[in-house]
């Protein structure tokens, strides 16, 4: 966690050395709608952090994260606005994305699906080479020698034995590891992980997400961590940023964010979630659904789920601070005590 | 791989025993009795009489069959009604004919059809992929007898460049084969290129939009490496199903596109015998063609077998 973290729109200009990926004001819009589906998103991720991305599903964040990976398909969405720093170089994601020798190279993705995201005609071992022979070169015998060494670091046994098996050999959470290897084939600085654990059962998601957390640690590469479960994130965060209708409406330090919440939908989800040490009652909901981008109200788009809305809220919030490192994007911002009860 | 082929071998036994039992009730049941052919004009009951025991028509049907079956695994298909020759023989004259024309067919087919699949489905939407499947679409309308008299008037008499007709054995001059031959697989092949490429396109599409595809993509793979390593090694089991049936297809049914060309091969034959009821005829190569089905079939179950790993862990 980055002591001195604000809000990425007032940190001053130049990027602090620490800072991996920071993105300034993304907003894309795909063709055919007239709505923004990323709204103006910025946030920043240090060397060593993990920044979990929290929302419901199609809030934005897998946009996001594909959008900073270059890998959303050509010619279906238009890059409105937003600047990607990656290792203190801008881009100006209007005219390009990010080079493509940086991706599975210095920034690496991992997926939802283990299922699939392998190929079935390959073996594994063939599948983790391919990824150091595109960005180090060198002979087969070398890339399987690494290949081999990244599977006993994503803590796979007999890993001889595995290089040469196929992926329908493998379990989900063995499958999620040898994603895990790919992305690291080449050391990134960033690993960008995409829901890695939702499709994987409890015991497998835990080892997981150790196993990331161990790997940000022993090699200070970030990681951006997209999720909808809560749980997730308070297991491994650091910072979060939780985005409704394509915008960030809360962002800070974990514990500001459990401890403290700001944004009325941010509290929504918090009460939404089962907790061990208050067991009983029903969970609270949010009421309605996310609007379709079409229909997204004008102002604080999450007006229209809103306890507090007032006709104050048909003009767009900005972000306000609400403690150290923590913003919310809401006019009630910092919550008075009453309406924190009243929540 | 042994063991999967002996299994699929076993499979294709009773296969062809039921296709034999189907051949010879086909004859029996066809109107028209060939012997009247043979008979000559008087129709002799008497010479009929020495017919039917000279061709043991005589004998119980399940006699007929069985020995019908054991000589054809002898090799044995019966006597031409028609020229006396051996059926085998017949067959074995015209069938290394016609597997040429099918094979260098096939060789356009695929060169053309597989290439364009490919583009077609990876710009989708976009100018290639109409202009690809227009032209496919035109492969699929014109007939081949109109392409192949239009090849031959500007080819071969407008511009003298390749002979229009006939049929030289690739032993006897193999540069000379290879160009008689030509034109006709041109034919054949353009018009099986266009299925080709619409079932090369619709695997590719499938296969592109995988997840394994954007993995190939997140690892900072060259576009062509990824389209053509990751989706189209995953795309090609429909294209070798599709190639088998074509193959099998092409061995039985090049009658027009043979006859434009006058060339000599099974077509040819399969036409006169069932004119002239030449029913040994007729019934062996029905049997010879299953056999041939059943054979690219083996090959295209040991295709699936060299690109999926799953059947070869079992």
């Amino acid at each position: 966690m980055s002591s001195d973290h604000c809000p990425p729109s007032e940190r001053p200009a130049g990027t602090a050395p620490a800072d991996i990926l920071r993105l300034t004001d993304f907003k894309l819009r795909f063709r055919g709608q007239s709505v923004a589906t990323v709204n103006g998103v910025s946030l920043t991720v240090s060397a060593g952090e993990i920044l979990c991305i929290v929302g419901e599903s199609g809030c934005g964040k897998s946009v996001t994260a594909m959008s900073v990976m270059g890998l959303l398909p050509k010619g279906t969405s238009d890059v409105l606005s937003g600047d990607l720093s990656f290792m203190g170089k801008t881009y100006d994601l209007r005219r390009q994305n990010l080079p493509p020798h940086l991706r599975g190279n210095q920034i690496a993705m991992i997926f939802q699906e283990p299922m699939t995201s392998l190929n079935p005609a390959f073996s594994v071992g063939d599948q983790i080479a391919e990824s150091v022979l595109q960005h180090q070169g060198g002979t087969r015998a070398e890339a399987m020698q690494r290949a081999r060494d990244l599977l006993v670091k994503v803590g796979i046994s007999a890993p001889d034995q595995r290089l040469k098996e196929y992926p329908y050999q493998l379990s989900g959470g063995m499958r999620q590891r040898v994603m895990i290897a790919i992305a690291l084939a080449n050391d990134p600085k960033l690993l960008i992980a995409d829901e890695p654990t939702t499709a994987l059962d409890v015991t497998i998601q835990a080892q997981i997400l150790d196993l990331i957390d161990e790997l940000r640690r022993d090699t200070g590469m970030g990681t951006m961590m997209i999720t909808h479960d809560l749980g997730v994130v308070a297991e491994i965060a650091d910072n979060v940023a939780v985005m409704y209708g394509g915008e960030i409406v809360e962002y800070g330090p974990v514990r500001e964010i459990f401890a403290n919440p700001q944004h009325p939908y941010t509290i929504g989800l918090m009460s939404a979630m089962p907790r061990l040490d208050r067991p009983g009652g029903r969970l609270a909901i949010v009421p309605g659904s996310v609007p379709a981008i079409e229909n997204m109200p004008s102002g604080c788009r999450f007006r229209t789920r809103c306890a507090f809305a007032n006709e104050r809220c048909t003009e767009r919030p900005l972000p306000k601070a609400a403690g150290s490192g923590h913003h919310a994007t809401c006019h009630f911002a910092p919550l008075e005590d009453h309406i924190r009860v009243q929540a | 791989m042994f063991l999967f082929l002996t299994r699929r071998l076993l499979i294709a036994v009773p296969t062809i025993l039921l296709i034999s039992i189907f051949v010879f009730a086909l004859q029996k049941l066809l109107p028209g009795d060939p012997l009247l052919v043979l008979a000559g004009e008087e129709r002799d009951p008497q010479v009929l009489e020495l017919l039917r025991e000279k061709y043991r028509l005589n004998d119980p049907l399940a006699v007929q069959y069985f020995t019908w079956v054991t000589n054809a695994l002898q090799g044995d298909l019966g006597i031409s009604l028609r020229t006396n020759q051996p059926v085998s023989e017949l067959i074995l004259q015209k069938l290394p004919v016609t597997l040429q024309l099918a094979a260098m067919s096939m060789v356009f087919a695929l060169t053309i059809g597989v290439p364009a699949g490919i583009l077609s489905a990876y710009k989708k939407g976009s100018l290639t992929d109409y202009i690809a499947n227009v032209v496919a679409l035109s492969g699929l309308s014109i007939p081949n007898f109109w392409l192949g008299i239009m090849l031959i008037l500007l080819v071969s008499v407008k511009w003298q460049l390749l002979p229009a007709s006939g049929y030289v054995p690739l032993s006897e001059d193999f540069g000379q084969s290879l160009r008689t031959m030509l034109m006709p697989s041109f034919v054949l092949g353009t018009a099986l290129a266009a299925t080709m490429m619409r079932h090369t396109r619709s695997a590719m599409l499938s296969v592109l939009s995988a997840d394994y595809v954007r993995t190939a993509r997140a690892k900072g793979l060259r576009e062509r490496r990824v389209v053509l390593k990751h989706a189209f090694r995953n795309a090609l089991t429909p294209i070798v199903t599709l190639t088998a049936l074509l193959f099998g297809e092409l061995v039985a049914g090049a009658v027009l596109t043979e006859q434009i060309f006058t060339i000599p091969g099974f077509g040819k034959l399969v036409v006169d015998a069932v004119f002239n009821r030449d029913y040994a005829v007729v019934q062996g190569i029905v049997l010879v063609t299953a056999v041939g089905f059943i054979f690219m079939n083996l090959l295209a179950d040991a295709m699936y077998y060299i690109l999926n790993p799953r059947l070869r862990g079992q």
